[in-house]
């Protein structure tokens, strides 16, 4: 005999009848899982990850439920268990919204850096352009990574840091980010080729901030103002005067201050060039406005911090289309209730980015590229607070989303007002890769540049 | 007009304080403190533009009769 109970259990999608349910499927083709199971289930559904439910929410009321809840209800420290290995053990990979908000106030990503950051990036950008020919040819998953890696370490860790830099370090950390297989949910450290790409790729970046390390110990100390967060860690000792920080640590610290922002920027620049290049009425909209901007003459680092409607709407709705994170996953430390459904205490939960982005309620035509969406009357991203999320909503709102923008504002004021793009392969070739958990633009992702006249 | 701050959307960015000084403050505990929820209309279009640029949209701006 069982006892009626008020609140129902979530509705099931199809398939998924096998050992580790919906985990293949979620390996091939996570989105149309994820969509399938909005039109089988309505707002609040369930599929299965190696032996879990995920209670899927999509819709602006059961995102409201997800993103408004406390860490005690919905926790995040467990459920990517797929970024212990990349990070490191005790290496965390969210830290709580107390600590959030710390990090914001007092660190790289407070609204005074920003000038000095968008020098930098501009910077950054020069440099990688400078190795250019008047005209060819790059790959915008290895150009952009390569760039974010510069930006990102110049950034949040300091140029001393970054200046010690080169490609190798790029393509390390990309084989970090491609050893984020959701095989993990089953066990981290399956033997599988990408994983151990990605350990081996671990201990090689640990190996050259070693080598930086042994280098910066053995000469003289840098002026204050040159110190970057590398030597602030250097500095610390442990009582009996050993270093407080070893490289491996160091090495976990840097990977995972980066990760936020790297493979996410890094995919919004190529899509947004991408889509820019494929809406030629876009791109010329975009091309003028920064033409204004810059008419007379204006510095990146002071433009980059302002409006400019165009390239902005641009990259929100390449954001729209293309979210660099789909999935979005807590646990459920009790049993609660999710639009009049059942949660119970274990159960994983569940956003999906690609899928709200896309209600056809909130944004009409929800599969074409249409800037306009963002200005005014219709402003869609503010209307839609619980549904327009590429960069997540409330307590666990990406807090560099601002610094994201301005990244990306900096990047494209340097590349079009000297540089002419064109797709050198068919418009709908270009796609994500979404075999991993992190999602990057499947290779190859080929455009032509040439220098403005 | 009425402030009503939703804490817990708010991640202490400080827009707010920057476009209305006076009437949003930053606490020591990294989310906002109304320092004034019911300013004069002459502040109205700081206000405004604190609720527009709130990065979280945790501002809301209630009209009273």
């Amino acid at each position: 005999m069982t006892i009626a109970v008020e609140r129902k259990e979530p509705p099931r999608v199809s398939g998924g009848e096998v050992e580790n349910g919906h985990l293949e499927e979620l390996r091939v083709d996570p989105i149309g899982l994820m969509r399938r199971v909005r039109e089988e289930c309505g707002d609040v559904g369930v599929f299965r990850l190696a032996g879990r439910d995920v209670v899927l929410a999509t819709g602006a009321d059961a995102n409201e439920f997800f993103f408004r809840s406390p860490e005690e209800i919905l926790d995040q420290a467990e459920a990517y268990p797929f970024m212990t290995p990349v990070f490191g053990e005790g290496v965390v990979f969210d830290a709580s919204p107390e600590r959030r908000r710390e990090m914001l106030h007092n660190q790289a990503l407070r609204d005074k850096f920003m000038r000095g950051h968008a020098a930098t990036i501009a910077t950054e950008v020069e440099q990688m352009v400078a190795g250019w020919d008047d005209e060819g040819e790059i790959d915008l998953l290895d150009w952009f990574a390569e760039l974010t890696i510069y930006t990102s370490s110049a950034c949040l860790v300091g140029k001393r840091f970054r200046a010690e830099l080169d490609k190798r370090f790029a393509e390390l950390y990309h084989d970090l980010e491609q050893g984020t297989d959701a095989i993990a949910y089953v066990d981290p450290y399956a033997p599988i080729e990408s994983f151990r790409r990605r350990d081996a790729a671990r201990v090689g970046l640990v190996e050259l901030v070693q080598a930086i390390m042994e280098r910066r110990a053995a000469e003289p100390p840098p002026a204050d103002d040159d110190r970057d967060l590398l030597d602030v860690l250097m500095s610390i000792s442990n009582e009996d005067g050993t270093p407080r920080f070893l490289a491996d640590e160091v090495t976990g610290m840097f990977i995972s201050m980066m990760f936020a922002g790297h493979h996410t920027t890094s995919g919004t620049a190529a899509w947004t060039l991408v889509e820019l290049l494929r809406h030629p009425d876009e791109m010329a909209a975009v091309t003028t406005e920064l033409g204004e901007l810059y008419a007379d003459g204006a510095e990146v680092s002071y433009q980059a911090l302002r409006a400019m409607p165009r390239l902005e709407a641009s990259i929100k709705e390449a954001l729209r289309l293309h979210p660099p994170l789909i999935l979005l996953l807590r646990v459920a430390k009790e049993d609660v209730e999710c639009d009049g459904y059942l949660i119970r205490e274990g159960q994983m939960v569940g956003a999906s980015p690609a899928v709200s982005n896309r209600i056809p309620e909130d944004f009409p035509d929800p599969d074409d590229f249409v800037p306009e969406r963002y200005l005014e009357p219709r402003e869609e991203d503010r209307a839609n607070p619980w549904t327009w999320i590429p960069f997540g909503a409330g307590r666990h709102r990406c807090v560099g989303a601002t610094f994201a923008m301005m990244q990306l504002k900096a990047i494209f004021s340097v590349l079009m007002l000297d540089w002419e793009f064109e797709l050198a392969q068919p418009a709908d070739s270009y796609r994500n890769d979404h075999s991993k958990m992190v999602v990057q633009m499947q290779q190859p992702c080929r455009v032509r540049y040439r220098r403005k006249p | 007009m009425r402030i009503v701050v939703d804490l817990d959307l708010c991640q202490g960015h400080g827009v707010c304080e920057s476009e209305a000084p006076g009437i949003f403050e930053l606490g020591k505990g990294h989310t906002v403190t109304v320092l004034d929820p019911t300013p004069g209309d002459d502040r109205r279009a700081e206000v405004e533009a604190a609720v527009r640029f709130c990065p979280t949209a945790a501002l809301q701006i209630l009209e009273e009769e």
